[in-house]
């Protein structure tokens, strides 16, 4: 290949380089496509969206239209968003509750399980056509772990359990939150699109190398509020924290909080008021899961990549964020905020406004966020020239590695790079 | 003051909230402040939900008056990236209406439209509805609450809302 490889990994050599071509070059994004997101699980939402039969949300997963929902038995089903008749869109609300679907276009109709039941004129057709075959097509896999359901173009792909692979134990971490096991997607979605490739944002958002230059704002705000940013000695952050590879591609920085989290550290930002309101929380969690797990729990920030375009970032809030790209240099990113089902009013609104001090669109760091990508993806136009990134940070070291190290951006990048150069079936 | 401002016409309104405009897009936040009381807030609802409680529903933004100060404070620092440079933008205020009057405070509703300039990004429109609390003051009018709708489904290429819309 004249372009050279995609990554150049010599741990030998404590090297690690990127090709640029594969943030830049229309092929590569067109290669993705065939190679990774048919071959992947990809979010698809939350069960907690739809909760009662008939309930649906309709949204694109992996670049189809899907209506998610409830059928009439109170299951959540996948459903392909296209009539059976001539394709047309058989749902056009993002959102509601209905009896079932309806093509406007012939005006073929389907119940809540996705069964044709209605078909104008039906008599013209030859007696071949039978209506229990044109039932709304469903995604070929569609699995759920622990409330968060993802979809597979892929009808042979492993088992969204082995899939995950590490990342599990992360997610427990966030849905151990839950008294009762439920976290629930709170209402209200912060839609955005960074004129960027969609990697750079797996790459941002578990980068904690970035924070303190690109969120030198953030950490002022913060030390306004009476938070302590000092970084302690031989570290670049206020707190400790480490990089995992979670196996498969999916990777975690660790850290030790200093920032806040609604459950459950308090801060000076929370107000006085909610001390105690914070510190019944907490003592929930040592009554529930004992001392020592909710610890872990509550005194830990996570920032989880799960392979290939989810994150779930738990730290001053949860945020669930998923991105798909429209185009090799611009994605569109689905922002959600994550909570325990059962949180009181009040607890729920210091959640809400804690997600707001930094993460969104009108956030206090993610807009440097997106300015630092589209930065990136305006430098990637001289890929030809300047072929190469460098992401050996930590490649030093022997044990652990910091989460202002790239280990973790290696990981993913490990993971799709084997996944774009594998064999693939004819 | 109630009775004064049972007496605020329209085109006084007008004219505070084409004056509040115009401190924006010169980026005088530290003016803009001034137009503010001590209890202000400034919400941005997400777009799905524009008729939503930010206690109960996750919105673009939702300041209170500490954050709408630190937030200028933000805004006015070189590393406040995606507002270095800062955006150029213009803003068009119509349909002003008063809606109520109550206890000396006024509700009041306006169309807008700002659009914004920035290099090497294409033009972003921003369009949709201003609700606003106004009391009356020694000083003049001041805002009390201002809440910013906007029309379009998602934010989608209209990317951040980094700057004070």
């Amino acid at each position: 290949m004249t372009q050279g490889p995609y990554i150049i990994d010599d741990r030998a050599a404590q090297t690690f380089r990127l090709n640029r071509r594969t943030l830049a070059d229309p092929a590569v994004l067109d290669e993705e496509r065939r190679r990774i997101f048919e071959h992947a699980w990809i979010y698809a939402g939350h069960e907690s969206e739809v909760r009662a039969p008939g309930d649906f949300r309709t949204r694109d997963v992996c670049g189809r239209p899907v209506i998610f929902c409830r059928d009439g038995a109170g299951g959540v089903r996948l459903f392909l968003n296209t009539c059976r008749h001539r394709a047309a869109l058989v749902c056009r609300e993002r959102e509601g509750n209905c009896s079932g679907y309806y093509c406007f276009y012939h005006g073929w109709t389907y119940d809540r399980d996705g069964r044709l039941v209605g078909v104008p004129g039906e008599d013209s057709y030859p007696a071949h056509f039978d209506r229990s075959k044109f039932g709304l097509m469903e995604v070929p896999c569609a699995e759920n772990y622990r409330g968060f359901w993802f979809a597979s173009f892929d009808p042979d792909i492993q088992p969204l359990h082995g899939w995950l692979a590490g990342a599990k134990e992360y997610i427990d971490l966030v849905v151990d939150q839950s008294p009762s096991g439920r976290m629930e997607i709170i209402q209200g979605t912060q839609e955005y699109d960074i004129r960027a490739n969609w990697k750079l944002l797996v790459e941002n958002s578990f980068d904690d190398y970035h924070l303190a230059s690109t969120h030198a704002t953030w950490l002022g705000y913060m030390k306004d509020a009476g938070v302590n940013i000092r970084p302690p000695k031989g570290l670049l952050l206020p707190a400790h924290g480490v990089g995992r590879d979670l196996g498969n591609g999916h990777a975690v920085i660790d850290n030790t909080n200093f920032r806040g989290r609604p459950v459950a550290a308090w801060i000076s930002i929370y107000g006085e008021d909610a001390k105690r309101e914070i510190d019944a929380i907490r003592e929930e969690l040592i009554q529930r899961l004992g001392p020592e797990r909710a610890a872990r729990v509550a005194g830990t920030n996570r920032n989880l990549v799960i392979f290939p375009n989810l994150v779930i970032n738990d730290g001053s809030s949860v945020t669930v964020r998923a991105f798909w790209p429209l185009a090799v240099d611009h994605m569109r990113v689905t922002a959600f905020a994550l909570g325990p089902a059962e949180e009181s009013e009040s607890a729920r609104a210091r959640r809400l406004d804690s997600f707001l001090t930094f993460y969104g669109p009108g956030g206090f760091a993610t807009p440097d966020d997106v300015e630092a990508l589209e930065a990136v993806q305006a430098g990637l136009a001289t890929w030809r020239e300047v072929p190469w990134s460098e992401m050996s940070r930590g490649m030093n070291k022997t044990g652990e590695q910091l989460n202002t190290d790239e280990l973790h951006l290696r990981t993913f990048w490990r993971r799709w790079n084997a996944m774009m150069t594998a064999e693939l079936d004819a | 003051m109630s009775a004064r401002a049972n007496t605020i016409t329209r085109a006084e309104v007008e004219d505070f909230l084409y004056a509040e405009a115009a401190l924006l897009d010169d980026w005088r936040l530290d003016d803009w402040l001034g137009l503010l009381t001590d209890d202000a807030t400034y919400q941005i609802p997400s777009n799905d939900r524009p008729d939503s409680d930010p206690r109960t529903a996750l919105f673009t933004i939702a300041d209170d008056m500490d954050r709408i100060r630190a937030r200028v404070k933000r805004l006015k620092d070189v590393n406040a990236h995606a507002e270095s440079p800062r955006s150029r933008t213009r803003r068009m205020i119509a349909n002003v209406r008063i809606l109520d009057v109550t206890d000396g405070a006024l509700t009041v509703t306006a169309n807008f439209v700002v659009n914004r300039f920035r290099r090497g990004s294409p033009t972003r429109e921003y369009v949709g509805h201003y609700r606003y609390t106004l009391v009356t003051t020694p000083d003049g009018l001041r805002i009390r609450s201002r809440r910013a709708v906007l029309d379009a489904a998602e934010l989608g290429e209209l990317g951040a809302v980094s700057f004070i819309l």
